[in-house]
């Protein structure tokens, strides 16, 4: 059994996910490669499975959140100690991989972000998107204590720790941040990277203009909500039981 | 204008109905996607309970005689939009439940098969 697992949320990604997965075996073949299909109306599943990845389908289309819970869920039961998130849509370069994985592989830290405005990052977003990252950013870094750039990146990686805690409860729509508000309040160890992205190669942005109101105001909202809510238990290992 | 007993009390109950949605909130008993709309009753409610002359100029401009009345339209339009919504959610719903029957269904039929591949005779 493989002690690190990479997991894939995909949705409508048949142009980019193939790509995706041989990148992240060249960068380490060690990786279980796990794509999880949210419901998509191409051949996203079958070109995953051609590829050798395994694949979960679901059986309709769970958001962002219902998709990457379920990677956690499989890395929880099956025993993995790491896991990395990786979007589908060739967005995250797999070769930055060993910076996201260095301060676990370190006991440094429990969960990983790779940012794209730490140290030098560039990342070439419209004017309206960077304002509403850096507001999210200057949010959650008051709220949590700790200088955070990037909380709207998907680009992550966790410990057995993480993968405990995010199996157990993960945010439903535009998880990202949240997830990290509750990552600091389980007082898990939080650290951020500097990670170069790439432009979105296939596929649309899951927000669109029209969504980026109701995506601002249910982000704060759970944020704020985060601190003051009824905190969740992380999962208990299987093993243990 | 609106009687000022009529005020104190509308503004009494939009505090009480914004509290418990925050609770429930609070509790993980409501999701945030669920909550907006009622957010955005309870506040809206509050404000035009707490602001008299905008109450009784939105009265005015309607037509209506009696701008408590007002607030009663907006409550009732409010929940006419929830019930809306609700709807919209119960149908997204039931089309998953349907799906979720129909796999549980075939999963069964595909591991009765392979149980009984599996245990010859």
């Amino acid at each position: 059994m493989p002690e690190k697992l990479a997991i894939l949320p995909a949705f409508n990604e048949e142009g980019s996910i193939g790509r995706v997965i041989e990148e992240i075996r060249e960068f380490d073949p060690g990786f279980e490669i796990l794509v999880v299909d949210d419901g998509s109306l191409d051949r996203t599943a079958e070109i995953a499975a051609g590829h050798g990845a395994k694949v979960l389908r679901l059986p309709f289309n769970l958001g962002i959140g219902g998709a990457v819970q379920t990677g956690y869920r499989y890395a929880l039961e099956n025993g993995f100690q790491l896991a990395v998130q990786v979007d589908g849509d060739g967005q995250h370069d797999p070769a930055q991989l060993g910076v996201l994985l260095q301060p676990l592989l370190a006991g440094e830290a429990d969960v990983v972000v790779g940012s794209r405005f730490a140290a030098g990052g560039k990342y070439a977003a419209g004017r309206s998107r960077r304002v509403g990252i850096r507001l999210f950013a200057l949010l959650v870094s008051g709220l949590c204590r700790q200088r955070l750039t990037d909380t709207t990146s998907g680009f992550r990686a966790v410990n057995r720790r993480g993968i405990r805690l995010f199996a157990g409860d993960y945010p439903h729509d535009y998880p990202e941040v949240e997830a990290i508000v509750m990552a600091v309040r389980q007082r898990l160890r939080l650290r951020e990277v500097p990670v170069s992205m790439r432009p979105r190669d296939t596929g649309h942005s899951s927000i669109t203009a029209l969504r980026s109101l109701y995506y601002v105001i249910k982000v704060t909202l759970a944020v704020l909500f985060a601190l003051c809510r009824r905190s969740v238990v992380p999962l208990e290992e299987v093993e243990e039981q | 204008m609106t009687p000022f007993r009529v005020s104190v009390f509308a503004v009494i109950a939009s505090v009480l109905l914004l509290l418990v949605i925050l609770e429930l909130i609070r509790r993980r008993r409501l999701r945030e996607r669920y909550s907006l709309l009622w957010l955005l009753t309870a506040v809206s409610m509050l404000v035009l309970s707490a602001w008299r002359g905008g109450l009784g100029s939105i009265s005015d401009a309607v037509g209506i005689s009696y701008p408590p009345s007002a607030l009663f339209v907006l409550a009732s339009l409010f929940i006419i939009g929830v019930l809306l919504h609700y709807s919209t959610v119960i149908s997204r719903l039931s089309d998953q439940n349907t799906i979720l029957a129909q796999r549980l269904a075939l999963l069964e039929a595909e591991l009765g098969e392979s149980r009984r591949e599996a245990t010859p005779g």
